[in-house]
């Protein structure tokens, strides 16, 4: 095949066009979706482009079914996403626990507005942070990833596809009103500078194969339905070959190997951005949109002289405890803000055990926290 | 060995630990059997079928059986299925629910599949009660009838599912009950050839949860009670209202041709290609 001439020229697009390009970059041919502000734009450019590509979108009656088609399509080896807000993610999250425990890949695009309930359709929020985290009933490893700019809805959603695959786990990727409409001039990667992962399919004969067997990886290789390797899939908690038992010498191996499969692979899924951390005695530590603002605010208070810098969390959950601690350890103080009461910042009191004071920014009426506001706690505290 | 053993063997899972789940005398097994027959009628691939299921005792049923199965959550079953079939048309798609299942909490996915007419069948396993809870009413208990929530009576008034089925857009309905095995054979056999959303809804006896409750008597009493009450189409048709009062009707309920989801979709790929600048 001829190599395909660079299609690299700057691009005037919004956060959920970019992420739209990042899912089908990372292979994504299934879509499923119910319509939503301000999510909606994500499923409107997936109508028009999967169908050019043998993909499906497909819009459900509402978001309990399109959770439930993408875990289906999935299962058929379709890479599979949906995207919707606040009240579409909280119908969605019994399915999430299925895709949890019967280890489906896909990738769930929650765009954050102001809750609780119907609450602020336009603005923005970062108030389901824990919901992605505990969302759905019962203990379970989950992997939350947090855009902050449109560059970064590209790569994220990339990587949420990867981690999908790789550790067969639903993904969450965790957009918000600001990231989602804000338009940016980008330069998007070509298909050939992209790692993209796809799921380890059985390779023994069917009748070897085992479909939750444990590996030193904790990830079994996944069966597709029509591929020859017929078993059977459960919500149930289920042996290894997948059928339903109550035997406690089946049940705990499933569930260690369930989070031991996510909690070895730190290395890779944890991912951070330090800025002006090393000398750092005011450390902003921020996600999603605010995080840009908290950059802002460390470069205004270093002309200033102030030693400030900023931890930027790209992935929420698991949550990136090593690097927390390193960062924040030395600190003189810690500032979260969050368009929210305090989430990620119980996180960062529970890994900080008292080292550092820990101080929290938080605005819940539906504005953004701007630069300014991060930049005089800045000034304040040094 | 007999024929129907042969077969039984051929199809049940080997790995599987037993025994299932089922109450002796339960008409899930003759569901089971039905289905089982009109595969090998109609020699299906194992590989080519995918057995979806919702949560109940119904639900239980893929599990026993040498598929590519899938135990859902409660009421969504069609929703994972519709994925299943998108993604990989090619494949023949079963699913399997129960009352409550397909008509309370799926009962939305339920009418907005028959609506789309996605190309698979849907076997809705009627025993008129929540028989894995353990006897709640559900809706298609009758009106007057107990259970475990309707202590005093039900005042709720029972769906018919295969006429919600026919009014939803379904292109195939039929409705048997597991007395009448061998119409069941064909009903669903009809159903699976089907292009587009066939149901096959089936009434059957919960003589644990159900049929106690409402003094109807063991398994066997209430198959008789399935025969006394069951009406073919064909006959109703020259019935009375006053005749057909406490009835309901057996057989093909409808079977007409309408657009199928996956071709059309199929089309419309065809359009978005075309619209790629070149
Ligand atoms: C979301 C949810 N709600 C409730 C339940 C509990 N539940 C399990 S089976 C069932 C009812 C099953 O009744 P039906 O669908 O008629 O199936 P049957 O057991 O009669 O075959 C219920 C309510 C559940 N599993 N999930
Ligand atoms: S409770 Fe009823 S439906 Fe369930 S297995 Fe027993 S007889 Fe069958
Ligand atoms: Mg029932």
């Amino acid at each position: 095949m001829a190599r395909k001439k660079s299609k690299k020229k700057p691009r005037l697009l919004q956060g959920n066009e970019a992420l739209v390009e990042g899912a089908l970059a990372a292979g994504c041919r299934f879509f499923a979706g119910y319509p939503i502000t301000p999510a909606s734009e994500i499923s409107e450019i997936l109508a028009h482009r999967l169908p050019q590509m043998e993909g499906t979108f497909i819009q459900m009656e509402d978001e309990i079914a399109s959770i439930g088609a993408v875990i289906g399509a999935s299962l058929a080896g379709a890479k599979s996403m949906t995207a919707t807000s606040g009240p579409g993610f909280s119908l969605m999250q019994e399915n999430l626990g299925f895709a949890c425990v019967a280890e489906v890949p896909c990738v769930i695009v929650n765009v954050m507005r102001g809750g609780p309930s119907t609450g602020l359709p336009t603005n923005p929020s970062q108030g389901d942070v824990l919901q992605a985290r505990w969302g759905t009933h019962g203990d379970h490893p989950i992997i939350v990833l947090a855009p902050s700019s449109v560059r970064d809805s590209f790569d994220i959603t990339v990587k949420a596809f990867n981690f999908s695959e790789r550790y067969r786990t639903p993904v969450i990727v965790l957009s918000d009103e600001v990231v989602a409409h804000t338009r940016e001039t980008v330069v998007l990667p070509d298909p050939d500078e992209i790692e993209v992962l796809d799921r380890i399919k059985p390779s023994m004969p069917p009748e070897w194969y085992i479909p939750y067997e444990d590996t030193s990886s904790g990830v079994p290789p996944m069966g597709i339905f029509g591929d020859g390797y017929r078993y059977h899939v459960t919500g149930l908690i289920h042996d290894i070959r997948g059928f339903p038992t109550m035997r406690t010498d089946e049940i705990e191996p499933f569930m260690r190997r369930l989070f031991r499969k996510i909690n070895q692979s730190f290395h890779d899924v944890q991912i951070v951005h330090h800025f002006m951390t090393e000398d750092a005695e005011l450390v902003v530590i921020a996600y999603g949109s605010v995080a840009r603002s908290a950059r802002r605010a460390v470069l205004d208070a270093r002309e200033k002289g102030i030693k400030a810098g900023l931890l930027h969390l790209v992935t929420l959950y698991p949550f990136p405890r090593r690097d927390v601690v390193a960062t924040i350890s030395d600190a003189k103080a810690v500032l979260v803000p969050e368009m929210n009461m305090g989430q990620i910042s119980r996180e960062v009191k529970r890994v900080n055990e008292g080292m550092s004071r820990v101080a929290t920014l938080n605005r819940i009426d539906g504005s953004m926290i701007s630069p300014q506001e991060i930049y005089e706690w800045l000034l304040k505290e040094a | 060995m007999a024929e129907i053993t042969k077969l039984v063997h051929k199809y049940l899972r080997h790995d599987k630990k037993f025994p299932h789940v089922w109450c002796p005398g339960c008409g899930n097994g003759i569901v089971l059997g039905a289905m089982i027959r009109a595969i090998d009628r109609l020699a299906y691939r194992k590989d080519d079928i995918v057995m979806i299921s919702g949560i109940g005792c119904s639900g239980r049923l893929p599990v026993y059986v040498d598929f590519n199965t899938l135990h859902t959550t409660h009421g969504r079953a069609l929703t994972f299925a519709t994925g299943v079939k998108l993604a990989k048309p090619e494949l023949k798609v079963i699913v399997v629910m129960g009352d409550g299942d397909a008509t309370a909490i799926g009962g939305n996915h339920f009418i907005h599949a028959a609506r789309r007419n996605i190309n698979l069948t849907a076997i809705i396993i009627n025993n008129n009660i929540y028989g894995m809870t353990g006897g709640q009413y559900s809706p298609t208990t009758p009106y007057g009838m107990k259970a475990t929530t309707a202590p005093y009576r039900n005042i709720e008034h029972a769906f018919n599912i295969a006429e919600l089925a026919v009014t939803a857009g379904a292109v195939f309905v039929g409705r048997g009950t597991v007395y009448h095995a061998r119409l069941l054979d064909k009903l669903i056999e009809k159903a699976f050839v089907k292009r587009g959303f066939g149901v096959v809804e089936v009434i059957t006896h919960c003589h644990t949860q159900y049929g106690r409750r409402n003094r109807m008597g063991d398994a066997v009493a209430m198959m008789q009670w399935q025969k006394e009450h069951a009406v073919r189409v064909e006959k109703a048709a020259d019935m009375s209202e006053e005749e057909l009062k406490d009835k309901f009707t057996i057989g093909v309920l409808v079977d007409r041709d309408l657009p199928v989801y996956t071709e059309q979709y199929e089309l419309v790929r065809e359009q978005a290609r075309d619209s790629i600048p070149s």
